[in-house]
């Protein structure tokens, strides 16, 4: 099993999440989230004082997929989240050891 | 009922003059006269003496002021809604129901104090204590005579009167309250607050409305640029300097903004404002007077137009981009500016006095910033600044009153406020503390000084 972690751009969410839809994804979890990368932040004015807004707010979605289906995953959302500008996001793929529906006991690749 | 009691001394006069001369004295002192003609007046029932007021044809114009009045005074006390919502929106969130608590009970306070001892101590007629410096003041009640609740007294009532001024008094206490926010003790604001506008604001009030020094010397301060704004404003500057800024504002030489939490609050308000402004300066002309109700509407309008644009356009150029709560500060620092000279100021001049404050209004915030007092708000700015700036307005743009006396005028009620408040924050300082602690300052007021949150639903809040 593999964790697909996106950080994208948040009003880029709902075209992922109907692009995951797509390919059959059926769950995911999305958290909001601030942070930067080689973009950096920008700069905001309020009253005649300058400063920099460095945590940019984003969305996080983690998905747990089967081993096969993670680089079909990830391709679904690189291209439904990617407007060619910075600050795009980026995503990891990350093995996961094991996982559990609370409600039925099932573990492994079933409890997905 | 002015008729009525020409009538009467001219019957008892005669009648007088005649038994006087029965009697074979040459004449009858006139105030002797007078007296009886005050006592057969006091002989006829309140009552009866209304009824016969309200069948003269005068009857209608008092009827239509005195009802332009209390709407005026409806107008006025909206302005608190305005100025709870503006201060709101400019502080943060973990501050709100601290802020909102304090407007709450400044109207409560101000309406109550100004009925106690305020309304009398500003206008005391022949009761000063020092004589056209200071009174004292008593509770505001009277018995109902013709006198008082006919145009024997104005074009309004005596009640009246008390109604639209109280809704003024309290202004002067919020003008600080957005000042001090989001650092400031909440029992010590509440006691200074209540000694402002229970002492301070009436003994000024009077050198000008109660008919003391400076209305003697030829001030003119029409709904009260100094009277209310300047006074709350220098109150305002004095508290900032004995409590200091925020936490967290001036780091290392730098100016680290604290964004308000609420941009649409902060419009809300200043609508509100605005709107409550036609009574402020609407009323202030004190009757229905077609002419000059519907010039003050105008010129009102017009400043604060003006004084939108003006910071708009000023903010634009200066701070690179166009910034909204300094547009907000524009069209209360038009409004300020014009309140001196609302009745006096024409038009063309109302749009140049609306401008010249909207555009004073961002430079004094950013000055007042730079020297590092912290005015959430920028109450000092909008209400202090322009405050001085339209009661010389006066000078320049009309002829209702010269320069000099509107300069002395001004400084004079400005200083009084800047002191009073100096030395009594001070007091309060050493005896009991006028700031929170750093701990609470960080977690805000809500739940240090109410044990609330104002948006307990949202965000971070529920995260426990």
């Amino acid at each position: 099993m593999k964790l697909v972690k996106a950080i994208i751009k948040p009003f880029k969410l709902e075209e992922v999440k109907e692009a995951l839809a797509d390919i059959g994804i059926e769950g995911m979890t999305v958290t909001e989230v601030k942070g930067f990368g080689r973009q950096k932040g920008h700069t905001e004015i309020y009253r005649g004082s300058e400063y920099t807004v460095d945590f940019l707010p984003k969305v996080m979605i983690e998905i747990v997929v089967d081993d096969a289906d993670a680089a079909k995953t990830s391709d679904a959302i690189v291209k439904a989240a990617k407007t060619g500008k910075i600050g795009d996001g980026k995503v990891f793929i990350i093995a996961v050891e094991n996982a559990i529906r609370i409600r039925t006991d099932e573990s492994g690749p079933e409890a997905l | 009922m002015k008729i009525k009691k020409t009538l009467l001394a001219l019957l008892l006069g005669s009648s007088a003059f005649l038994f006087a001369g029965s009697l074979g004295a040459q004449e009858l002192p006139v105030i002797e006269t007078a007296e009886v003609v005050e006592a057969v007046a006091d002989a006829i029932s309140f009552e009866d003496g209304y009824a016969a007021f309200m069948e003269t044809p005068g009857a209608a114009f008092f009827t239509i002021s005195n009802l332009w009045l209390l709407i005026a005074a409806a107008l006025v006390f909206i302005m608190h809604l305005g100025f709870a919502t503006v201060e709101s929106g400019l502080g943060q969130a973990k501050n709100t129901v601290n802020i909102l608590f304090k407007n709450v009970f400044i109207i409560c306070m101000g309406i109550l104090t100004y009925a106690l001892c305020g309304f009398n101590a500003m206008y005391p007629g022949d009761a000063w204590s020092i004589g056209g410096f200071f009174a004292m003041g008593s509770w505001f009640d009277v018995t109902a005579s013709v006198d008082l609740m006919t145009s024997e007294y104005a074009d309004y009532t005596w009640y009246t009167d008390f109604i639209f001024q109280a809704m003024f008094a309290a202004t002067a206490a919020t003008i600080v309250s957005g000042a001090v926010a989001e650092r400031v003790k909440l029992s010590s604001f509440m006691i200074f607050a209540t000694l402002l506008v229970m002492f301070a604001y009436p003994i000024t009030g009077s050198w000008q409305w109660g008919g003391g020094w400076l209305s003697e010397a030829g001030f003119y301060d029409f709904a009260g640029s100094s009277l209310v704004h300047a006074f709350g404003g220098f109150a305002a500057l004095a508290c900032v300097m004995v409590l200091g800024p925020r936490a967290g504002k001036y780091i290392n030489g730098q100016i680290r903004p604290i964004l308000g939490h609420s941009m649409p609050l902060a419009t809300i308000g200043v609508f509100l404002l605005f709107l409550g402004w036609f009574g402020f300066n609407g009323g202030s002309v004190l009757n229905a007077d077609p002419f000059l109700v519907s010039l003050v509407f105008v010129t009102t309008a017009l400043a604060a137009a003006a004084g939108g644009l003006g910071a708009m356009f000023t903010s634009w150029l200066f701070l690179k981009k166009p910034d909204l709560s300094m547009a907000l500060n524009g069209i209360l620092a038009g409004l300020v500016g014009i309140t001196a000279g609302a009745d006096s100021i024409m038009p063309f001049y109302a749009i140049l006095t609306g401008l010249i404050a909207g555009i004073l209004v961002v430079f004094s915030i950013i000055f007042f910033d730079k020297v590092k007092i912290d005015d959430p708000v920028g109450a000092i700015s909008v209400h202090g600044v322009c405050g001085i700036f339209g009661t010389l307005a006066v000078a320049l743009f009309s002829d209702a009153a010269g320069f000099d006396i509107q300069l002395i005028g001004t400084l004079s009620v400005s200083a009084f406020a800047f002191i009073f408040s100096f030395v009594v924050f001070s007091i309060l300082k050493v005896v009991m503390g006028v700031r929170v602690s750093p701990e609470e300052e960080a977690e805000g007021l809500d739940i240090g000084e109410h044990g609330q949150e104002a948006y307990p639903d949202f965000g971070s809040a529920r995260t426990r």
